[in-house]
């Protein structure tokens, strides 16, 4: 069963404690503009709304990368972008329609979240559970999946 | 059933795997038309700065990937169809049969008629010969001559001004990349680029390529005239659509498909640069983008294996990175009638960022010096997303951009 990142903007405190995580594990420091998941602060609301990659179906920014950089990990479901292939072209953080992946102009290279491998660092730093790595089947991911099928180019179509 | 691709681009190749998945046990024949494996032309000027061998350009990277997915590829240029008979007739005698078609021919670089450009020294950077030929030629300090500042211009100059060379663009229009910045980023654009020692040269054509001491003489009708050892050409491209005379199918700027990428020929299909499909934003356009190549072949291939599949258009947008200033535009970037527009720019620091919107819905944008959460951008366009109460804070400041679309990710 694959699992997935499930988030509950109502428990988040706006600790950052994922942004930290997130960079550490992936960049080697504690930087959150480098993390691959960012909280962001209604101040008027008092709310906090963690957000990042869903891995969607849909996968935009694979199919629009030239150079196959980006490929589908079996066992995670996330889709992941290697290295030594990345031109950094940029063209997959127009084509994603979610916004979640950025230009690193320090490596040249695009991020995106890749579940740490399936073992998501961020879901492992919430102190308060608002972000959860859990099977994928019955996770309030309804609502981010119903805004991705929403966003298709096209009605959907099987790929 | 056999399935007959012409042109192994994005378009074609991903018309060629999803016929794979989709009618499985069918004959597919994927024609190329250059000596390589099929290749990306965008990843061109990453070879040309080093990131990447020519390799590295490759569509599909894993060995024997077509033969895995049963695509035979066939190296081969169409030089005709017959559309009764049902063949592409191949250049240099030769034919392909088919039960289905799909013209995927992509496009190629316009020449202008400017007395010179055949001289040797001369080149378009569209090609992997081209790539090779360039190579040769723009080495640290050799002065080099680039013609035409659009996007594929700018793509190129991103990767000769890596290669150290002493660079001077030569633009017809009043400001870089005209077709995809308005005034405010494309003039930004050249400051920056001037201020990282590019010789611009905008509203200003290149009258003739001559020779002088051995080397090219590039003369401009601002009556100055520079020396180079190579001269890019990159004045635009057109659809690849010559080899269609006499078939009746239907063509304006590229071949007229419609919403489930159909020629007006039985039978046949297009996809990609070569195809004028429907635009997000009405109509039917030429979108020489790469998103919308690789679309127009996911949806080709749905519709020509029988699952009716309407694509809803294909959204202008664009990324550029001009000498480490990289520039986004999405949709109707320009704004117009019935069209409002939020603005932010801050000149010294190059960051720009514009919205257009008609009525609560994003329509276009702009952006200079930004590569946050871009694609969001794409996400509130093509979505129609009706922004209620954030249009008026994004009137008021449109950096809360990526605030209003996590808004109503969550609403």
């Amino acid at each position: 069963m694959l699992k997935a990142l499930n988030i509950d903007p109502g428990k988040c405190t706006g600790c950052l404690q994922c942004e930290l995580a997130c960079s550490f594990e992936n960049e080697g420091v504690f930087n959150p503009s480098k993390s691959r998941i960012k909280v962001f602060n209604f101040h008027d609301q008092g709310r906090f709304v963690p957000y990042t990659c869903t891995q969607c179906d849909e996968a935009w920014c694979m199919h629009a990368c030239p150079v196959d950089a980006i490929s589908l990990n079996k066992l995670t479901g996330a889709k992941e972008v290697n290295d030594n292939l990345c031109v950094g072209c940029k063209v997959c953080t127009i084509a994603c329609p979610f916004g979640t992946v950025n230009y690193n102009s320090a490596t040249g290279k695009v991020i995106k979240c890749d579940l740490c491998g399936g073992d998501p660092e961020c879901a492992k730093a919430c102190p308060t559970d608002a972000i959860t790595y859990v099977d994928a089947d019955w996770t309030g991911l309804d609502k981010m999946r119903k805004w991705a099928a929403k966003t298709d180019a096209g009605q959907q179509a099987a790929h | 059933m056999t399935y007959v691709i012409i042109g192994a681009g994005p378009a074609g190749v991903v018309a060629a795997e999803t016929l794979a998945k989709t009618d499985p046990g069918s004959d597919i024949v994927l024609l190329g038309g250059e000596a390589d494996p099929p290749y990306s032309r965008m990843a061109i000027p990453y070879v040309l700065t080093g990131i990447i061998d020519h390799g590295g350009t490759h569509l599909r990277k894993t060995a024997g990937h077509y033969d895995a997915l049963g695509i035979t590829y066939r190296q081969g240029r169409a030089a005709g169809i017959d559309v009764t008979g049902r063949k592409v007739a191949l250049e240099g005698g030769g034919e392909q049969a088919y039960d289905t078609l799909l013209i995927a021919t992509g496009a190629s670089p316009i020449k202008p008629p400017v007395p010179g450009l055949d001289r040797p020294g001369v080149h378009h950077c569209w090609t992997l010969d081209d790539c090779r030929e360039i190579e040769k030629l723009a080495k640290k300090g050799s002065e080099v001559v680039l013609m035409g500042a659009g996007f594929i211009g700018c793509i190129i100059l991103e990767a000769l001004v890596e290669r150290g060379v002493k660079l001077t663009v030569v633009e017809a229009l009043d400001r870089m990349v005209p077709r995809m910045m308005n005034e405010t980023a494309g003039t930004l654009i050249k400051d920056w680029c001037q201020a990282k020692g590019i010789t611009v040269h905008t509203s200003t054509k290149v009258t003739e390529v001559g020779e002088q001491d051995g080397r090219l003489a590039v003369a401009m009708d601002n009556g100055e005239t520079a020396s180079a050892d190579l001269v890019v050409v990159a004045a635009g491209v057109k659809s690849n659509i010559g080899f269609i005379d006499g078939t009746g199918m239907k063509a304006e700027q590229g071949i007229l498909v419609d919403e489930f990428l159909r020629t007006s020929a039985d039978n046949i299909y297009a996809a990609g640069d070569c195809a004028q499909g429907p635009d997000f934003g009405g109509g039917f356009n030429v979108h020489a983008i790469q998103p919308t190549s690789t679309e127009h072949g996911r949806f080709a291939a749905l519709n020509m294996a029988g699952k009716v599949t309407p694509y809803r258009g294909s959204l202008q947008m664009n990324v550029l990175d001009t000498a480490g200033l990289i520039s986004t535009s999405f949709g109707d970037w320009e704004g117009g009638d019935g069209t409002e527009s939020a603005e932010a720019l801050d000149r010294d620091r190059f960051k720009y960022l514009r919205l257009n919107f008609k009525d609560d819905v994003l329509v276009g944008a702009l952006s200079l010096g930004r590569t946050d959460h871009m694609g969001v951008l794409r996400g509130l366009i093509q979505n129609r997303t009706p922004l209620g109460i954030w249009k008026a804070r994004l009137m008021d400041d449109p950096h809360r951009i990526m605030e209003a679309y996590v808004a109503h990710a969550y609403a």
